[in-house]
């Protein structure tokens, strides 16, 4: 998953719905008859995921609002995590 | 009862029902031999009217609750499934219809999609007509393959559901085939849990150790051929286990249903439990069932375990397994789980396992198979006491 190029583009994989829940303060993926709490950063990453960014649009996007640098890996190691348990998929 | 059940105060630490499952309604045109639906169901009250399930789902969601069944019986047989997906829908909810897909057609799986409908959970009961047909005693197998190329056709995410027992157990293979072939992208194979009907038929239905293990090891290598394309659950049934299942993941912890007649239950199986006055959604709020009510209170926590339970260290990660299990097997809700092979108790599984083995070998000594239905659930009713062990 290193290989994960700066110009993918990824979304939330087809069948899988991320929400916002406040109840629980936290982003929900939900999947058929399942559900996976994210903690604040893989929600931030995934609510970027539209399948219109890329990875490196994603990553800039980050640290110009958490005020941050060097976001790269942390970040593709999450969306090729991501992208390994089905979350994401790849969009052209 | 444990001191927190006085019914005013919520537990401390008591989280939202994230997982809620209405079962719209009892009736169903099939009549499976191991449906975990009550054997008195034909005794309970009329079904909820449209607007009383559009309530519940306001307040349900109003509390958290995000993951949404929709079940019975067949919930097909419910005119108003549709409404009820859309407000379900509307309000954020992710909506799972678990269904045999009788009484689907085109237009009702169109409906669903612009409503709002999520994925369908559609269950078989073998890879065979034979079979399929003989266990729910109808002619619905091709009817089945059609509501499956419908699901994919509509481009809903399909879950093939195939419960296992004896009787099909060892066409696992057969099972996972027609699973890639219809397009499932997840199939759970859920060993039969011995309630409700599956509890009067259990010395039909308990596989034999042998049997099991070969199914196991026929999953395996389906696995590792399909690969992530395909999720292959397979639940394991608990009576060949040494520890219990967390079930419910702890009673009145996640998940909350609701009966056709409006009843709220921790668990699907737990009216069964005496002693407990399971609140009505007609009468109370979703929040005060859930928070106050004794019946949710009660086996939340571990002030309620006995030994060998109570001073276990794995208590808090199984929390002593099925309560509707240590009834039906001890008797008393309240002991640990029997599965468990610390409990006291735990002769009784092994003898189960036992008895099912000898009597797969010879056939002798059995009580004919009981299959759901209406007329049965009146006969077989069990009031007052466990139901008689099979």
């Amino acid at each position: 998953m290193s290989t994960l190029a700066a110009g993918a583009r990824p979304a939330i994989a087809h069948g899988m719905r991320l929400q916002w829940e406040p109840v629980q303060e936290a982003h929900v993926l939900l999947y058929p008859e399942g559900m996976v709490k994210l903690n604040g950063s893989a929600g931030a990453i995934l609510e970027r995921c539209d399948g219109v960014r890329t990875v490196e649009e994603i990553v800039a996007d980050l640290e110009r609002a958490f005020g941050a640098t060097n976001l790269t890996d942390d970040v593709t190691a999450f969306v090729g995590l991501a992208l390994e348990r089905g979350w994401l998929e790849l969009r052209e | 009862m444990s001191s927190n059940v006085a019914g005013l105060q919520p537990s401390p630490g008591v989280g939202p029902p994230l997982w809620l499952l209405l079962e719209l309604t009892y009736r169903c045109p099939l009549h499976c031999v191991f449906c975990y639906n009550p054997t008195d169901f034909a005794a309970t009250g009329p079904e909820l009217a449209t607007q009383e399930w559009l309530r519940v789902l306001r307040e349900a969601r109003a509390l958290g609750a995000v993951q949404l069944g929709l079940s019975g019986g067949e919930p097909l047989a419910r005119e108003d499934l549709e409404p009820i997906v859309a407000e379900a829908h509307a309000l954020g909810f992710y909506v799972n219809l678990i269904t045999s897909g009788v009484g689907m057609t085109e237009e009702r799986i169109g409906a669903l999609k612009r409503a709002g409908l999520d994925h369908i959970q559609l269950s078989f009961q073998d890879s065979t007509r034979e079979l399929n047909d003989f266990l729910s005693s109808t002619r619905t197998f091709e009817l089945k393959a059609k509501v499956a190329e419908l699901i994919s056709r509509y481009d809903y995410p399909m879950v093939l559901n195939v419960v296992l027992h004896r009787l099909n157990i060892d066409h696992v293979g057969e099972i996972l085939a027609m699973a890639e072939r219809i397009g499932a992208q997840y199939v759970e194979l859920a060993n039969t849990q011995y309630y409700g009907w599956a509890w009067l038929n259990r010395a039909h239905l308990l596989p034999s150790r042998a049997q099991l293990t070969r199914a196991e090891a026929v999953t395996r290598a389906f696995r590792e051929r399909v690969g992530p394309r395909m999720q292959i659950y397979f639940v394991v049934p608990d009576y060949f286990e040494t520890r219990p299942k967390a079930c419910m993941n702890g009673l009145g912890n996640v998940f909350l249903a609701v009966t056709p007649d409006g009843t709220a239950l921790p668990c699907h199986a737990a009216r069964m439990l005496p002693g407990l006055e399971f609140p009505n959604v007609c009468a109370h709020d979703m929040r005060s069932i859930w928070y106050e009510s004794a019946a949710f209170n009660h086996f939340r926590g571990e002030a309620w375990m006995k030994e060998p339970c109570r001073s276990c260290p794995e208590r808090g990660r199984d929390f002593g397994g099925c309560r509707c299990q240590a009834y039906l097997l001890t008797g008393d809700a309240a002991n640990a789980d029997p599965v468990c092979e610390l409990s006291p108790h735990h002769h009784l599984v092994t003898a189960a396992v036992a008895e099912a083995e000898r009597s797969a070998a010879d056939g002798a000594g059995r009580a004919p198979l009981v299959f759901r239905d209406h007329r049965i659930s009146i006969v077989v009713e069990p009031h007052g006491g466990p139901p008689p062990a099979p």
